[in-house]
């Protein structure tokens, strides 16, 4: 049961709980109309202290196509943390008017302090570089769906496994599964935080290995997941100009690529894919963005207990 | 050197040299209070070690104690005996002892956030932040 819950990092949900959610996904897709009216009189509150289209867009379109209602901000000038409100103030007030928030923040840990205050559910949208777990579900059930498994697999990250928050949680959900294998492709100053390291290592029978030439790996890969090297991430202008163009995707790299490897992205891109690849059957990065609509249906409706 | 002894109170021995006095600021000391705090004293344990005695003290967090030395002793007296030694156990939680050293952590905008770490592993004596997940060796 996932009625009253949060979901504030990857790992809140169990295997089992994932699988339900991924079951609901599938059956909205199928007959989206049937689930019209489901939050019919609920109100979704999104928070957003950082500036976002896809990810408010998604779930502010997930709530009207449940038949529910959106109250909420974007940018931290829009709200009262421009008085110096607290995230808990915040909170306790907007859990007195909306029935589910989302809160996207740049500070990490920030949709947790959120989660302990609302007295409604919470799902974290993004805590700066930290974790973004409804991207991982949205990347969990694409593979799925895609791939038709969600264990033994080779996935390739590639760009900014630093500050990419979606990289961490990714990795922190598939190491429940059996099977994985990590390539971590990233420049020197992008490698993976520690913790992430031990995420991999906690996990179930899961293999990581670093290296920087995506090209010597690209043939052995299943999945390829790229991110963005985030400029907002970046204390100092320079590192982002000199890291920014690390690692481009187009079609002579895609020669290298297995047929069935499957290309993802968190999106929004800027120059890591080049838009050549849009038209490559193994390109997965839209199809991911209708996903994660629906994703975020089922999420919804499961953490309201609706049915 | 010499210290007196003390009567009633607690010797904390074998402190790593130079974390006495932060120890010190975690153990409720009162105004009236009879303290010593040895600093860089000959130690057969380690080459140099600080020492604190505290005469009557009342409660102190031994949590914060042993995260911040846990190969550090306490002693306590009584009547100018050792009645008790303690051992330190590394917490499973801390709350408020250590701070969080990420700058991105939300508890560095938002100083309310009580601070709290997580043991993540006894043999290297690495905690984790609640919140943002930074791992710190205290």
């Amino acid at each position: 049961m996932l009625k009253g819950k949060n979901l504030i990092e990857p790992l809140d949900f169990t295997t089992e709980e994932l699988e339900k959610l991924f079951v609901l996904s599938n059956k909205i897709m199928d007959k989206p109309l049937d689930f019209s009216e489901c939050c019919k009189g609920d109100i979704l509150a999104t928070l957003f202290y950082e500036p976002s289209t896809r990810t408010r867009f998604s779930f502010e379109t997930a709530m009207l196509r449940l038949g529910g209602q959106v109250i909420g901000f974007s940018g931290e000038n829009a709200s009262s943390a421009a008085k110096g409100e607290s995230i808990a103030d915040t909170l306790k007030a907007i859990g007195c008017y909306a029935d589910i928030a989302v809160i996207r923040h740049p500070k990490e840990g920030s949709a947790l302090v959120a989660s302990k205050n609302a007295g409604i559910p919470v799902i974290n949208g993004g805590d700066g570089g930290h974790q973004h777990p409804t991207q991982t579900l949205t990347d969990l059930l694409t593979i799925k769906r895609e791939k038709g498994r969600l264990a033994n697999l080779r996935v390739g990250f590639c760009g900014d496994l630093l500050f990419g928050r979606t990289v961490h949680s990714l990795i922190r959900a598939l190491s429940r599964y059996e099977g994985i294998e990590f390539i971590l492709i990233s420049p020197e100053e992008l490698k993976v935080p520690e913790f992430v390291r031990n995420d991999i290592l906690r996990g179930k029978d899961c293999k990581y290995c670093e290296v920087t030439d995506m090209l010597d790996v690209l043939p052995q890969l299943d999945i390829l997941y790229m991110t963005r090297v985030q400029r907002e991430r970046f204390f100092n202008e320079e590192d982002y100009i000199r890291l920014k163009d690390s690692y481009i995707l187009d079609e002579e790299k895609m020669l290298l690529a297995p047929k069935d490897m499957i290309v993802m992205h968190p999106l929004p891109r800027v120059n890591e894919i080049s838009v050549e690849v849009d038209t490559d059957p193994r390109a997965k990065y839209f199809v991911q963005v209708k996903n994660g609509m629906y994703v975020r249906m089922a999420l919804i409706m499961s953490l309201l207990g609706k049915k | 050197m010499e210290v007196n002894s003390i009567e009633n109170g607690i010797v904390i021995d074998h402190i790593r040299a130079g974390l006495g006095r932060k120890i010190l600021s975690y153990m409720n000391i009162e105004s009236g209070d009879t303290v010593a705090l040895i600093m860089n004293a000959t130690s057969k344990k380690h080459a140099r070690k600080d020492i604190i005695k505290i005469e009557n003290i009342r409660e102190f967090d031994l949590a914060a104690l042993a995260v911040l030395d846990h190969t550090a002793t306490v002693n306590v007296i009584k009547q100018g005996k050792i009645v008790e030694k303690i051992n330190l156990d590394l917490p499973e939680k801390v709350v408020d002892v250590l701070r969080c050293k990420n700058p991105r952590c939300v508890t560095s905008v938002e100083p309310a956030i009580p601070q709290i770490f997580h043991l993540v592993s006894p043999e290297t004596v690495e905690y984790r932040c609640e919140y943002c997940d930074e791992i710190i060796k205290p």
